[in-house]
């Protein structure tokens, strides 16, 4: 029963931090934006805007709702909830820090640790795209048509490259369970030293799993209106934005447990601080990591323009994949000659 | 509470949804019913504790193939006049055909060991046993099915290029 407990208010505690970092996002992009543009960007609710994610959340809900006369309502109605549904889904694994020692009993701070981890993020992203396909369908519309093929034909095929990235990845750590994954990267011992590649392969792979500039084409305003979600208004329409931050923040925390130590950090050891506070700062630092990769997301978008829809495909099928592949072999040999069975 | 409820609740949403899939009058709909009875199978799959099969399951078949049949679907547009139609004889001959390939698949099952629908302690399924059991017990099968699905594939391919001589 208090186990029980215990994980409830865990899975209230990473729903609730997730929603939060998502919202703030939003004005973190904004702002930015500004920064990078030399603007000023959102100042007028609250010091420096500090309110503005409030006031564009109070704005999304009490826009008028307009459901299509032709669109197939139910599954009008159901794309956007399976997106953010998915998106807030894929939380449950992501080990937050180490873990409290209380009374003498140890509380990790992890939802749940299943035994096919990283799978299970996979299953749960592949499920989103039907959150896009089924929305653009039932809007009947072209354009939303249009962008819900280019962001399912996209995300299908970054998805490949991205799972061969992670398998190079359990090659090396021998393992499925991201708790397992981050704990071996103890100290300073990151997995980013041994699959450089898989790292570049993975995070673009991740830009295009989240729509993101440069690979934002599904909804690409200069062709196609506003893409998938063109025929959506209020918060139907404030659900496909929130599940894209979601996504974001999901995905900077996947790459940064699985690539940069999670909540391990460089002279963990030689601290001397007492394990629970090790571990809060571990949670602390895990966050930093985040937050940068958060602000990387960010500053691409800014910086590099989008692409054209070919260069996209060709980028995914005849660069990523084969360089994933190589990754496989590169990584297979390097296995072989650390066991010492590989002899020249 | 029964402990078998939860087995029983997933067969009766896989049957239904199975069902619809034949009878819903829209492609689209029939295409949602069969993801859905995916994952309803998926479910089973737990139940039994194979957690492993039960990811591959869902991104694959979820995930990859039915991804494509509603891609493809989205681009036809089904109509009730394009529909070609069949004649009686056509007809029974299906339902004749479905009907032998049920009664294979029920005797199939006859012979077959019987395990309980719902089991905590197996762990058959986890990803450390099946690895052992298809590099070691059935390697031969499973090198032979990996050169069937490249046959496969370089197939597709051929017949998928627009000119070939």
């Amino acid at each position: 029963m208090e186990f029980f407990l215990i994980k409830l208010v865990l899975v209230l505690i990473v729903f609730l931090v997730s929603l939060g970092v998502a919202a703030y996002s939003t004005y973190a992009e904004r702002k930015i934006a500004a920064f990078l543009q030399d603007r000023v960007g959102p100042d007028r609710a609250g010091p420096f805007g500090i309110l503005q994610p409030l006031a564009d959340g109070l704005k999304m809900f009490m826009k008028e709702e307009i459901i299509p006369t032709h669109a197939d309502k139910f599954l009008f109605i159901l794309g956007p909830c399976i997106m953010m549904m998915t998106a807030s889904m894929t939380g449950v694994i992501i080990p937050w820090g180490h873990g409290l020692e209380i009374n003498g009993t140890f509380y990790p701070v992890q939802i749940t640790d299943i035994n096919i981890g990283i799978l299970y993020v996979f299953g749960v992203v592949s499920i989103g795209v039907y959150g896009i396909m089924i929305g653009g369908w039932a809007s009947n519309n072209k354009y939303s048509l249009m962008g819900a093929i280019r962001a399912s034909s996209q995300m299908i095929s970054y998805e490949l490259a991205m799972g061969m990235a992670i398998i190079a990845l359990i090659m090396t750590t021998g393992t499925l369970s991201v708790r397992e994954i981050v704990e071996q990267q103890h100290g300073i011992h990151w997995n980013i030293f041994t699959q450089p590649l898989g790292v570049i392969i993975f995070i673009i792979c991740a830009f295009a799993e989240c729509n993101r500039t440069p690979f934002d084409l599904p909804e690409c305003e200069t062709e196609l209106v506003g893409g998938y979600h063109t025929e959506y208004s209020s918060m139907k329409l404030g659900f496909y934005l929130f599940a894209e931050y979601i996504n974001m923040f999901i995905s900077s925390a996947i790459i940064s447990s699985l690539y940069f130590g999670g909540y391990n950090f460089p002279f963990i050891d030689q601290l001397g601080l007492s394990p629970n506070m090790l571990s809060m700062l571990g949670t602390l630092i895990f966050f930093g990591k985040i937050f940068f990769f958060i602000f990387f997301f960010m500053w691409v978008r800014w910086t590099i323009p989008r692409f054209r829809y070919d260069q996209l495909m060709h980028l995914g099928w005849r660069v990523m994949i084969p360089l994933a592949i190589v990754n496989i072999l590169g990584t297979g040999l390097y296995v072989l000659f650390k066991n010492g069975q590989l002899h020249f | 509470m029964n402990p078998s409820l939860p087995f029983f609740v997933l067969a009766t949403l896989s049957v239904f949804s199975a069902l619809m899939v034949v009878l819903s009058r829209k492609p689209v709909h029939s295409v949602l019913y069969l993801i859905f009875c995916f994952f309803t199978i998926g479910g089973h799959y737990l139940l039994l504790n194979a957690q492993f099969l039960f990811a591959v399951h869902i991104i694959v078949y979820a995930g990859a193939i039915m991804v494509l049949f509603l891609f493809t679907l989205m681009f036809i547009n089904m109509n009730k006049e394009l529909e070609p139609h069949k004649s009686n004889l056509l007809k029974g001959a299906a339902t004749i055909a479905a009907g032998c390939l049920l009664l294979v698949l029920v005797a199939a099952t006859k012979g077959a060991e019987t395990l309980p629908a719902i089991s905590k302690t197996s762990d058959i399924g986890t990803v450390s046993n099946l690895g052992k059991a298809l590099y070691g017990q059935y390697l031969l099968p499973f090198e032979l099915i990996s050169i069937l699905l490249l046959t496969a594939m370089v197939g597709a391919v051929m017949l998928g290029k627009k000119d070939v001589e």
